[in-house]
């Protein structure tokens, strides 16, 4: 009989709370999920597509959704550290399928070769390549994002990836230049 | 009143439920490293565990007492706690999408939270009456985010400063709490009930 | 306000918090005047010598440019010029190291003196107040002047700001250890000094002038105390040595008291501040109509045996200036550092020229340099932030940086660092704390560059995808309509009940609804590039498909050799029985319709051969119809001996005439970029009465077209042989092809390139639902049938032709 009594009024507490909590569900419900929008701006919006989803946002999602946070190879240890620190989790390596070579790059056309097929155009996510059909087409350096799209539907080979060349603009200090020096 | 007000300084000080209590050591060494994470997650306790401990002596006085049912009290206290988490996730999501953020995984992680239980079961053994309880919940929570926020902060200085090889990362920080622990014992002896 | 002034006027001065006091040296060079120009051998001039962007080159190699003529053209407000230090010929412009610390390139101009020094036509402008504001502020623009104290700012911004200066201050303290060229120059020239600051007067109206110096300069004091002897509003302020007095913050503040708070620049507090140097630059560009051509450095250090102060042009490679003063050392042991000792950079190699900012050339010996101190562990002692001028907390800031902490750094306002070295000097671990800043910075920048980039990326993304997806409801919009368009125009002929007319309406809709859709895609104009000009490809793309098609029929067509030979009985009949052109005209529309259908499903390999054939439309077209004939053949091959019953039916060719017609028509757009330039007369019998059968289905207006078609295809079947030395791929099948003139040969070759052409025209996703709307009358047992039936007659003249060979 005890026992009885004790599972009824566990029982009934628990309905009680749980009728609470269905409610509150209700009346708190939330639209959308301010976390993607948080992992996307994290992401370098190359539009790339080498996680293996169409563009950085879907990633985003995807990563919300319990996707690993070592996809974005445009990004490298940078991104995937940020993403560690916004989830909550342990950083891990960049997945290995992906080249290690991430260096900002540039896509280039070699002009002569080109002959205006127009299918990079159609494949370039940020429309950073201008032309028309029997044309010759063109990269607008500053607005490649380096996702390097365009360069497998190219049916002569004319577009390859160039590393970003190093200027006075984008250098970066080492540290060893001018040692600091004490004097006498 | 004053007594609630010993009550209140003892439970954060002396009896502190981190640093001499040895209670709710997980979020105290989880959740430290940015005292961004560490505040949110100060509020998120503090308010859980007034709120179960309100609750647990609630349903221990008026449900499980009366029917002799105190032999249940620890299944009966986690559902209270279970459901005073979910309830403040849910409430936290509406209300601070920032906070929701910051405490992301930590918020669920209070509801297997010993230090919650423990207030709960203290308040009873104890034999706070309710408006005791109250303060007991309260102050244990205080005292919980004070060491949190404290130890995060230096925690986030030890993460950029040179530490010796040997004793980086999880090493510094179990000496650090130690230290801490240390320093909360100087209490003892403040607040005589 | 008046109370400052009071104090300016007591030279009671402020403090600035930290600074040190690091061992003077520069007794090695105040006690000799400045050494005349030296012209080397060779002038390189970097087209950007200060902040901003570079002007565009506008001298050619192999030019004969005189002394003070602008090379470059300042193509934006934040652009100067460098003008030509002297006479000579323009050798090369070409990439050179420059002055940075990275060692990189950068584009630079060799002029090769002439020793001749002829100046370029000069207005010496002997009273600078006739002038009017803007024309000094442009003069001094012209003229190429930046800063000339380090940063480089473009001077004739600085000095064309908005009223209510307060302070005017001439930046004179010169607190590095070693430099003395601004102390030289305010010795021997304090006289154009001061015009200078009078002409700054002049355009920035400010209560007051300040120069601010340092106490271990009494000649240049004196002489610039003589030289302001007459005006009241210019106050030498003495400062006590320390370094970084000159820092501009640390003057201001030790000069007025006020304090430049963390991202606002002096200008917000009425405070302008310019350099001595360019306050000389300044008074010779505007009264001797002198561009910034030479400065004065300090070449200085226990490396050289005559530390001294020159005039160098600018473009004078530190080589030479070394030379000048006799280098101690073996050439390969020289350490260079441009600048001065706590904020230079070592260079990495001697044929770096000087440029507008370069104020010391250091050449210290060994002794000097010090042996490498290793870097060891901060002991948190704290003179970092006792020193520190902008009271930041190097030792927390060295912290973050360590550990690319960017946000942290932030917090901790790294950018009001002002690289002056103040923390390393004193500190006692060898921590090279600068280096770690300058680090950090160049990457926080580097990472906002990136974000920003991120950011217009996202935002072109989302443009893009908004653009496709608005053209895709276009598309749909438009295709829908076309078929409206077909529907309403079938209905309204099918009103008059005859079934060959409706059929021929159909065809006749259908080409407009093609006309139709076809403008409407050029409308659209990124859609139109690539519709247009690949059409051609398209045609060869069709072959290809054409081609795969065939293999794929070989295998598991319904319409194989069996199912043909179990039809004949039928075949004959169903062709007595229509008569009428009109249903064979559909049944030749049904089977283009069928064959682009079967060729749809067909995988698209057709990349490769496409980029390789489409060169010009006469080939492509050529090649199609290459393709047709092989077709055909190869149809041919298949049914071969099944099929019996005689071929020349004259119901048959009539009807297959017609057939051929109608696909003419719906391909004569296609083929008229063909057509067009094709002359060649058609005055075969044949082909006449084939254009008066297609006129009489198709109309006045679809004669006209037919012909057109007509002719091209004469014009394309006697280039086969042509085409079979360049289509390899096609050789062999087009080889069997002995009678290009055959009329059968041709309606098959119209069918096949109706049947492309119906593909191209047609999004592949509408082509069940199409057919079944231009043929609403006709189940589709019905259709197959008939498309059975004219396939088994194309097959069958094919195999006449075959046979007549």
């Amino acid at each position: 009989m005890t026992t009885l009594i004790a599972i009824l009024v566990l029982g009934l507490i628990a309905a009680a709370f749980g009728a609470l909590l269905g409610f509150a569900s209700v009346k708190f419900k939330v639209e959308g999920d301010p976390l993607v929008e948080q992992l996307d701006a994290l992401l370098p919006q190359t539009q790339c597509g080498q996680c293996g989803y169409p563009g950085c946002k879907p990633y985003a999602e995807a990563v919300a959704n319990g996707e690993s946070i070592n996809k974005c190879a445009p990004g490298g240890e940078d991104t995937i550290k940020k993403i560690a620190d916004l989830m909550g989790v342990e950083p891990e390596p960049l997945d290995a399928t992906h080249e290690q070579d991430n260096r900002p790059k540039v896509a280039f056309i070699i002009e002569e070769d080109c002959i205006g097929c127009t299918k990079c155009i159609a494949a370039c996510p940020v429309d950073a390549i201008i032309g028309a059909g029997k044309q010759m087409h063109t990269i607008i350096a500053d607005e490649c994002t380096g996702c390097d799209l365009c360069v497998a539907p190219c049916p002569v080979d004319c577009i390859e990836m160039r590393p970003i060349e190093q200027t006075t603009k984008n250098w970066q200090w080492d540290l060893n230049s001018i040692p600091v020096v004490e004097l006498d | 009143m004053t007594e609630y007000l010993l009550l209140l300084i003892g439970t954060v000080l002396v009896n502190n439920f981190v640093l001499v209590q040895f209670l709710g050591l997980c979020p105290f060494m989880g959740v430290s490293s940015k005292t961004e994470t560490a505040i949110g997650m100060s509020f998120a306790t503090t308010f859980v565990m007034t709120l179960a401990s309100m609750l647990s002596y609630l349903v221990n006085t008026y449900i499980l007492a009366p029917l002799g049912l105190e032999y249940l009290m620890t299944m009966a206290f986690i559902l209270v706690i279970a459901v005073v988490v979910q309830f403040t996730e849910m409430v936290v999501h509406k209300t601070s999408a920032n906070l929701y953020r910051l405490l992301g995984i930590f918020l669920p992680l209070i509801t297997t939270n010993c230090a919650v239980l423990g207030v709960a079961l203290l308040n009873i053994y104890e034999q706070h009456n309710f408006f005791e309880s109250i303060v007991y919940g309260f102050g244990a929570a205080a005292g919980f985010s004070l060491v949190l926020i404290m130890f995060s902060a230096m925690r986030e200085k030890l993460a950029d400063a040179d530490v010796p090889g040997p004793f980086k990362g999880s090493a510094i920080a179990m000496i650090t709490a130690g230290l801490m622990s240390l320093a909360f014992m100087g209490f003892t002896g403040l607040v005589k009930l | 306000m008046q109370s400052i002034i009071n104090r300016i006027e007591n030279n009671q001065f402020w403090k600035f918090h930290g600074g040190i006091h690091p061992p003077e040296q520069k007794f090695l060079t105040t006690n000799k005047p400045i050494r005349s120009l030296h012209l080397p051998e060779m002038l390189i001039i970097p087209i950007q010598q200060h902040i901003g962007v570079a002007g565009d080159i506008c001298v050619n190699i192999g030019d004969q440019v005189l002394k003070g003529e602008a090379l470059t053209a300042p193509s934006s407000p934040m652009a100067v010029p460098v003008h030509a230090p002297t006479s000579g010929t323009i050798e090369k412009i070409a990439l050179q190291v420059i002055a940075h610390p990275s060692g990189l390139s950068e584009l630079c101009i060799f002029l090769k003196p002439d020793h001749k020094d002829t100046w370029r036509e000069r207005n010496i402008c002997a009273d600078y107040k006739t002038l009017a504001r803007n024309e000094i502020v442009h003069k001094i623009a012209e003229a190429g002047i930046s800063g000339m104290g380090g940063a480089g700012f473009p001077t004739h911004i600085k000095v064309d700001s908005k009223p209510n200066i307060d302070f005017l201050i001439i930046n004179a303290a010169e607190c590095e250890p070693y430099i003395t060229a601004d102390d030289l120059l305010m010795r021997e020239h304090s006289a154009t000094i001061v015009q200078g600051v009078n002409i700054l007067k002049h355009l920035l109206i400010p209560r007051m002038v300040l120069i601010g110096i340092e106490d271990n300069k009494p000649d240049a004091i004196a002489s610039l105390k003589k030289a302001t002897e007459s005006y009241n509003d210019i106050h030498i302020c003495v400062l006590p040595t320390k370094y970084p007095t000159g820092g501009e913050k640390q003057l201001i503040r030790a000069l007025t008291g006020k304090e430049i708070t963390s991202g606002s620049l002096p200008i917000h507090q009425g405070i302008v501040m310019q350099n001595v140097a360019t306050c000389f630059a300044i008074a010779e560009a505007v009264i001797h109509d002198t561009p910034l051509i030479k400065r004065v450095v300090t070449v200085s250090g226990q490396g050289l045996e005559k530390p001294q102060n020159i005039w160098a042009a600018i473009g004078t490679p530190v080589k030479d200036l070394v030379a000048l003063s006799k280098s101690l050392q073996a050439a390969d042991k020289k350490a260079i550092i441009m600048g001065g000792p706590m904020m230079g950079f070592t260079l990495p190699s001697d044929h770096v020229p000087i440029v507008k900012t370069t104020n010391c050339v250091l050449v210290p010996s060994e002794k000097e340099l010090a042996l490498e101190n290793k870097e060891v562990e901060c002991i948190r002692c704290g003179q970092c932030a006792d020193v520190c001028p902008s009271r930041l907390l190097p030792q927390e800031m060295q912290w973050s940086a360590k550990a690319k902490d960017h946000a942290k750094l932030k917090e901790l306002n790294l950018f009001d660092c002002i690289d002056c070295g103040a923390c390393a000097f004193v500190c006692p671990s060898h921590i090279p704390l600068v280096q770690y800043y300058r680090v950090a910075k160049a990457e926080i920048r580097q990472q906002e560059l990136l974000d920003l980039k991120a950011e217009k990326a996202k935002a072109r993304f989302e443009a893009r995808k908004a653009r496709l997806e608005r053209e895709k409801k276009e598309r749909i919009e438009k295709q829908r309509k076309a078929s409206e368009a077909r529907r309403a125009a079938m209905e309204e002929k099918s009103g008059e009940g005859s079934t060959a007319k409706s059929a021929v309406a159909a065809a006749l809709a259908r080409v407009k609804a093609k006309k139709a859709q076809g403008k409407d895609v050029i409308e659209d104009p990124r859609e139109a590039a690539p519709e247009k000009d690949t059409q051609k490809s398209q045609v060869a793309a069709a072959i290809a498909r054409a081609k795969a098609k065939k293999a794929k029929a070989q295998q598991n067509e319904p319409v194989s050799p069996e199912e043909n030979s179990v039809h004949p009985d039928e075949q004959v009949e169903a062709e007595k029985k229509s008569t009428d052109a009109g249903k064979s005209a559909k049944v030749a529309a049904a089977i283009a319709k069928a064959k682009a259908k079967k060729a749809n499903s067909t995988k698209r390999d057709v990349e490769t051969s496409e980029t390789n054939k489409a060169d010009d439309s006469k080939k492509s077209a050529k090649v199609s119809a290459a393709v047709a004939k092989a077709k055909a053949k190869k149809l041919q091959k298949e049914i071969g001996a099944e099929e019996q019953q005689p071929t020349p039916i004259p119901e048959v060719d009539k009807k297959a005439n017609v057939a051929a017609a109608v696909a003419k028509a719906k391909a004569k757009k296609q083929q008229k970029e063909v057509g067009d330039d094709e002359q060649q007369p058609s005055s075969k019998p044949e082909v006449d009465k084939k254009a008066k059968v297609a006129a009489a289905v198709a109309k006045a207006k679809a004669k006209k077209t037919a012909r057109n078609v007509t002719q091209v295809a004469v014009e394309k079947e006697s280039m086969v042989e042509e085409l079979q030395s360049e289509e390899t791929t096609i050789e062999t099948t087009t080889e069997i092809i002995v009678e290009p003139d055959d009329k059968k040969q041709r309606i098959a070759n119209a069918i096949a390139k109706a049947k492309a052409k119906k593909q191209q025209a047609q999004p592949i996703a509408d082509m069940a639902s199409s057919n079944e709307e231009e043929l609403p009358k006709e189940d589709n047992k019905a259709v197959a049938k008939k498309a059975r039936i004219a396939a088994a007659v194309a097959k069958a003249k094919a195999k006449k032709q075959q046979e007549s060979n």
